[in-house]
């Protein structure tokens, strides 16, 4: 099995934690649908629960957080949660007003990037598309593999 | 014939050498326009606007069309206040920084809350990590009483971060009846207070339904007006608007509307226009495009008079005056190179400056970094201080009048502010195309459309699409955090003042918050004072008014 040559990733693009504002999300969100992809746009305040059940059910291969206002701090109870939903395997984008220890800690928990402001939406889409085929063909591959050892 | 000169008869004029120069010169030049879409020419001459039109667009400033100033004397008889915000940790964190800023001679305050007061909750309703990092914590009575310790109220101008149903503001009455403080020596104002703006531009204080919010709104303004005399329950925000990718004519245009649909609610509830629009406060952003911005407002002032008069036939010159805040605008900050921001902030200060506002803020340069530190705080406030006192920019009333472009953009702007308005009340009203959808997709088009000039390279932004350095190391700051022993005392002062409280006291004041919510003759805000003097929280109020009035989840489409 192999990933259609132009595969659609499908891109959850979200905010958890207190703050509303959603204009750096809505234009992402808006630029990744444009460029050709899925994309799931939640409103504010989602809570942790509610972004890995949404991840589950659409089958998401990146979720985007922003952050402005801190929200950022619960992002590796985030990646917990996934882990134990068994949803590791989904690369999780952050953006926004990140500080650098911060954003340090959170690369080496797992967050496969984090994009500052004054990021081109060019640059975002491209990572994305690549992260979501790097995510899609992984998985694809651990689904072979134990399919494999199965028989 | 050979000595004879042929004269041509059609001599040139200097102005038709000079475009014709111009032309040779630049001959593939492309056509710049601002942000608000207004072709700007390279020159601009009596052609454009000569002083014939003065006194009709012009005037004296306190005078009509007002388009100078809203009074005789702006700047040199009264400075424009200087607002930071403040806000962090507990109220005794608060207490501290206020108590530094009044000794220092400052009146006019803020009170910034932290972010699950913006949301409506109890610090024990959220996760503790988020507590503090913003705002400062304050739930009850108690909470606000410690942020005002040994400060007298009455000597204070308050402006509260408090979005609908205003329990800062109840908190802080509460406390001054505590206190025996007459409410007619309260004054500030609510900030926050403009739901429009929140539902279709900042969802971050967002809070009731917007039919809830409609009716909680002008119970309030009728309430200030008769018990809190000198506070200004209303201030509507084009910053917001601005902020979230409206251009500056359409953030103008959106607030002018805004503004109108809220003087229109009061008057459906009998309020005299003479009366309430009195108290009716503005608040604008002022981004670096610096002529664009200086035009806005004087069109802004210029459209508001003739709204105060025509529409709503007000006879009384105070609410004729377009009073307002700005903020110079936090968008156009860079993360790269962040000393860079100092220099925005001064030239966007000076617009707010030049626009005869009547408070100003100006942004922290680290704040896109993180929550802004005390260091850049300071030097936000002293930028202020040295465009006054210094520059000398301040010195002259409307000092630009009079330039042929400044009064030809003035013009511009103001017919194209008109334009939108005119498409708002076709849509019947801002409430309406709110409802509809149409204001927010209009804001989302714009900052889609912005974004696009700044990747395209036509907006260039230093250090960020041009001028930018190789290395990208970035001095941020770290995050600020409070102490986490804060935090859970909070809690447990927060456990504390809910049980000790009086039970039925509590469920007498529910009981007539939930008839009050219930019953539409009632004045809904009147009953959430009572029931924050009677010891129920904000986030209890909150809850309660939810459940009656309903939380609809602004629109968000994409």
């Amino acid at each position: 099995m192999s990933l259609p040559e132009h595969y659609r990733p499908k891109v959850i693009v979200t905010k958890i934690g207190l703050d509303g504002h959603d204009r750096g999300s809505r234009i992402v969100a808006t630029m990744l649908r444009d460029s050709g992809m899925e994309v799931v746009y939640t409103p504010p305040w989602q809570s942790i629960s509610d972004v890995v059940r949404l991840a589950e059910e659409e089958d998401a291969d990146v979720i985007g957080i922003s952050s402005l206002a801190t929200d950022h701090l619960l992002i590796p109870d985030l990646l917990d949660a996934l882990r134990k939903s068994d949803l590791a395997h989904i690369g999780v984008i952050v953006g926004g007003i990140i500080p650098e220890e911060d954003e340090n800690e959170l690369l080496e928990l797992g967050v496969s990037r984090v994009f500052h402001p004054g990021s081109t939406l060019k640059e975002i889409s491209s990572y994305v598309q690549s992260l979501a085929i790097e995510v899609r063909a992984n998985s694809l591959k651990n689904w072979e593999s134990q399919n494999h050892e199965e028989h | 014939m050979k000595n004879t000169k042929v004269v041509d008869l059609r001599q040139d004029t200097p102005e038709d050498v000079w475009k014709q120069e111009y032309r040779n010169q630049l001959p593939d030049e492309k056509p710049i326009h601002n942000r608000s879409g207004i072709e700007i020419k390279p020159l601009y001459t009596p052609a454009d606007w000569d002083d014939s039109k003065y006194e009709e667009k012009l005037g004296y400033p306190g005078q009509l069309p007002m388009t100078r100033g809203i009074y005789a004397t702006m700047h040199r008889g009264k400075v424009w206040s200087q607002r930071q915000l403040i806000g962090f940790g507990t109220p005794e964190d608060y207490n501290q920084r206020l108590r530094k800023l009044l000794d220092a001679g400052n009146t006019a305050i803020s009170l910034i809350p932290c972010n699950s007061v913006y949301r409506g909750y109890d610090i024990d309703e959220v996760d503790p990590k988020l507590l503090g990092t913003c705002g400062v914590m304050v739930n009850t009575v108690d909470d606000m009483d410690r942020c005002f310790q040994d400060v007298d109220i009455k000597s204070l101008s308050t402006a509260m971060n408090d979005p609908l149903p205003f329990t800062l503001l109840a908190l802080l009455l509460a406390v001054a009846r505590k206190r025996g403080v007459d409410w007619v020596h309260v004054s500030g104002t609510s900030n926050q207070s403009d739901y429009i703006s929140h539902y279709v531009a900042n969802h971050m204080f967002y809070r009731l339904s917007l039919e809830g919010s409609r009716r909680v709104l002008v119970d309030h303004i009728a309430f200030c007006q008769e018990h809190v005399p000198h506070w200004n329950p209303l201030s509507i925000v084009g910053q917001h608007m601005q902020q979230a990718g409206a251009t500056p004519a359409e953030a103008m245009a959106f607030t002018l509307a805004t503004g109108i649909q809220y003087a229109e609610d009061c008057i459906a509830r009998g309020m005299d226009p003479n009366k309430f629009l009195e108290r009716f406060t503005f608040f604008f952003d002022i981004s670096i495009s610096f002529f664009e911005e200086i035009a806005k407002c004087r069109a802004g002032r210029r459209i508001w008079q003739k709204i105060a008069r025509e529409r709503f036939g007000a006879h009384n010159p105070k609410v004729w005056r377009f009073k307002f805040h700005g903020q110079t605008s936090g968008v156009d900050l860079t993360r790269q190179e962040p000393l860079n921001n100092i220099a925005r902030v001064t030239i966007q200060a000076m617009a707010g400056v030049f626009t005869g506002l009547q408070s100003m803020h100006t942004d922290s340069y680290d704040e896109v970094l993180s929550a802004p530190t005390e260091e850049a705080a300071r030097i936000a406030v002293a930028t202020q201080n040295i465009i006054r006192e210094e520059a000398h920019c301040a010195d002259v009333i409307d000092p630009l009048a009079g330039s042929y472009y400044i009064e030809s953009l003035t013009d511009q702007m103001e017919e194209k502010i008109l334009d939108i308005i005119t498409k708002i009340d076709d849509a019947g009203g801002m409430f309406k195309a709110v409802e509809k959808g149409m204001i927010q997709n209009w804001i989302g088009h714009s900052a889609m459309r912005f974004q696009e000039t700044i990747e395209s390279g036509e907006q260039t932004i230093v250090g960020v699409n041009k001028y930018a350095l190789d290395d990208e190391s970035v001095s941020a700051k770290p995050l600020e955090r409070p102490d986490t022993t804060i935090v859970e005392n909070q809690l447990d002062t927060l456990e504390k003042y809910k049980t000790n409280r009086n039970r039925s006291d509590y469920n007498n004041a529910i009981s007539r918050l939930q008839q009050a919510a219930q019953d539409e003759t009632q004045n809904v805000y009147g009953a959430i004072v009572q029931a924050i003097c009677s010891g129920v929280t904000h986030g209890e109020v909150v809850h309660q008014i939810r459940q009656e009035l309903g939380f609809g989840q602004p629109q968000t489409t994409i």
